[in-house]
């Protein structure tokens, strides 16, 4: 069961993702990226991250991409014009990273060793109980930091986007 | 019993009610509204209209399905898919009564308990918002991209005082899993006042119901709330491209949200199946009361009828609700039907609540609509918030 | 139903899976030239850092690995509204979202 979750939803993942980057229009791009997030919350089910697998819903999937599927709909741009400015990119980028694709994994198959194999249950440990118990006690600070970003991101984003004052 | 099978079975009735109810729901609010407005309300199409729903789905499923020419097709299909499947997915976690025992196999009335229950709720609520703003923009119409921006900023500015009015509660219920509050909320204070969860910290909670009631208004594009589907300045907002099924899907997932956030509202705040005052006064008699109370009525007006045709409907209808009322009595039926009846019986009083609501109030304006929010529900909701966090920490 | 190939999932597949997916948004943030997407790039590569993050907290059963993705989405909200709004704004003065039309920087 756990072997067939991943893999269908890996494959989603990637096919989002790939998905993502061919489209023109990035409604279409945008669609696919909640895919990947998705799919992404599943994996992290199956790792026993049941609360952050809510809040990848919750906050990527329902909240930063509404966001930009809302920004795409205000202002109603159309495709991306065809054609390839740089040619070269392509020939020599796509190459290039399925090379580095195949170093990093040969990489982490030959440096991470003993790697345990994933079990539904195997870690209960992600529960929401035991997440806030972290965030409140250790990671107190960075916590309180992430707060302060969060206040001064919704203060530049309302000065970025007021109507100017004349 | 296997697993597979009795989920396979729970799945099959509870999809068969649940569909049978959201179609009835829609002859009730033509009913009531009706009556608010000094109507009839449907009665061509079998007794008292009762087959109304039945015709609705007939026309809707049988007409033709056609696709405008200007619109971006993979999305103005894949939209109505997308809000009634996460609609109708909510059910599954909704918990209907207690742990109960039916032909020897014991059981939850319920699909399945997750322990985020309530968490993942609000992922299908905010995850709604992609059926609505692509089936508004994929329209190529200028209403419907109108109504769609609507929607999803409405839905965006509303889930924040929603859910922080969720959290207050979860603070003092201390589980996310949605059957586990239930049970929290078991119990009375001095015998007789329900330990729900609008009855403890006692003013703070009932501002968090009212918050959470008028954010779920907004969530699911009631009045005064609908400005995404505002006929009158938008004709009909999102779906105004959309006829026959994909029709029906948009309108089965509004109705279907409404049912979601009754069912929230009942389990998180009014203790879902747990009566509103204990077995030893006399609660589990209310419902064969009720039943036998509406079959006197209607076996008095059929007998006595004012036209003619009562004379022929009113008397069956009374002898069923007279047997169902005698099968809350059977002792072997009583500790599923009564837990039952009463979590459908606060359910259906907060439907009625939208339908009655719906008939009364105007439409908000839009600039309204957002500084309600933002200036007035989220501050109080923070405020309401961090009360009740003082309140639990200083019980504890 | 025919046997699958592997009965277990190695935990270093989540790990490739999560290099697979930065690298597609790696090629997506430099061959798209339409600043939306640029952005949905990015946060592509963020998801699938938070994947590693999450699949190495199961293998040192701690819940650390999920605070740090946790941390990730609060930044990744933050840095998408002001993202956005300066998009907004670009919008606004140019009409345009390619980003090679946006260069009076360059000399």
């Amino acid at each position: 069961m756990d072997v067939i979750l991943f893999l269908v939803f890996s494959a989603i993942a990637v096919a989002c993702a790939l998905n993502l980057v061919v489209q023109r229009h990035p409604i279409s791009s945008a669609i696919s990226l909640v895919g990947v997030m998705a799919s992404l919350a599943i994996l992290y089910l199956l790792l026993g991250g049941e609360f952050i697998a809510m809040a990848q819903m919750i906050v990527y999937a329902g909240a930063i991409m509404v966001l930009f599927v809302f920004t795409i709909m205000l202002l109603n741009a159309g495709a991306e014009k065809r054609g390839v400015k740089r040619p070269w990119a392509v020939y020599l980028g796509i190459p290039l990273l399925t090379g580095l694709l195949g170093i990093i994994s040969f990489l982490v198959q030959g440096q991470v060793q003993g790697s345990p194999p994933v079990i539904l249950g195997g870690f209960t440990g992600g529960a929401a109980g035991d997440v806030g118990r972290a965030l409140f006690t250790r990671y107190v600070l960075p916590f309180e930091v992430v707060s302060v970003l969060v206040l001064i991101a919704i203060l530049g984003a309302m000065v970025l986007a007021r109507k100017e004052i004349e | 019993m296997n697993f597979f099978i009795l989920t396979l079975i729970k799945t099959g009735i509870l999809l068969f009610i649940f569909m049978t109810t959201l179609a009835y729901l829609q002859w009730i609010e033509r009913k009531v509204l009706a009556h608010i407005q000094l109507r009839m309300g449907p009665t061509r199409v079998g007794p008292f209209g009762l087959l109304q729903p039945l015709a609705d789905v007939i026309k809707l499923v049988t007409k033709e399905g056609m696709i405008p020419s200007h619109v971006n097709k993979v999305f103005y299909l894949l939209a109505p898919v997308i809000a009634v499947t996460l609609a109708l997915t909510s059910i599954s976690v909704i918990p209907f009564g207690p742990q109960v025992e039916i032909f020897g196999v014991t059981t939850y009335l319920q699909l399945t308990d997750l322990s985020m229950g309530i968490l993942f709720l609000l992922a299908l609520s905010t995850l709604g918002t992609y059926g609505i703003a692509l089936a508004g923009w994929s329209s190529n119409n200028k209403y419907a991209l109108l109504g769609g921006l609507r929607a999803s900023a409405q839905l965006i500015s509303y889930e924040l005082p929603m859910a922080l009015a969720i959290a207050a509660p979860l603070l003092l219920l201390n589980t996310l899993s949605l059957r586990e509050m239930v049970e929290a909320q078991q119990g009375y204070y001095f015998g007789f006042i329900p330990k729900w969860t609008v009855f403890q910290v006692l003013p703070l909670q009932v501002v968090s119901f009212i918050i959470y009631m008028i954010s779920g208004f907004a969530e699911t594009n009631r009045i005064p709330f609908d400005l995404p589907e505002a006929e009158n300045e938008l004709v009909a907002g999102f779906h105004t491209e959309y006829a026959s099924m994909k029709f029906a899907s948009f309108f089965m997932a509004e109705y279907a949200n409404m049912t979601t956030i009754s069912f929230i509202a009942v389990l998180l705040f009014l203790g879902g199946w747990h009566p509103l005052w204990p077995a030893e006064y006399g609660s589990d008699y209310v419902a064969p009361l009720i039943f036998f109370f509406g079959a006197a009525i209607l076996l008095f007006h059929g007998l006595n009828p004012a036209r003619p045709k009562d004379k022929l409907f009113m008397p069956p209808f009374g002898i069923v609700f007279a047997l169902v009322g005698v099968l809350f009595l059977i002792p072997a039926l009583k500790p599923i039907l009564i837990p039952i009846f009463w979590f459908t019986g606060k359910v259906g009083a907060i439907l009625f609540l939208y339908i009655w609501i719906r008939g009364t109030l105007p439409r908000f304006r839009y600039d309204q609509l957002m500084n309600f929010t933002w200036k007035y529900l989220f501050p109080v909701s923070v405020v309401n918030l961090m009360l009740t966090g003082l309140v639990v920490a200083l019980m504890s | 139903m025919p046997p699958l190939p592997v009965s277990q999932i190695p935990l270093n597949w989540y790990l490739i899976l999560s290099a697979t997916l930065f690298l597609i948004g790696v090629a997506g943030f430099i061959y798209r030239r339409n600043i939306i997407t640029i952005f949905m790039c990015i946060e592509l590569m963020l998801n699938a850092v938070n994947l590693s993050f999450v699949a190495l907290s199961y293998q040192w059963k701690q819940v650390d690995g999920h605070i740090f993705s946790f941390f990730v989405m609060v930044v990744a909200a933050a840095e998408a509204a002001v993202g956005l709004a300066i998009i907004l704004t670009v919008f606004k003065n140019r009409q345009t979202l390619e980003v090679d039309e946006i260069s009076s920087l360059r000399n």
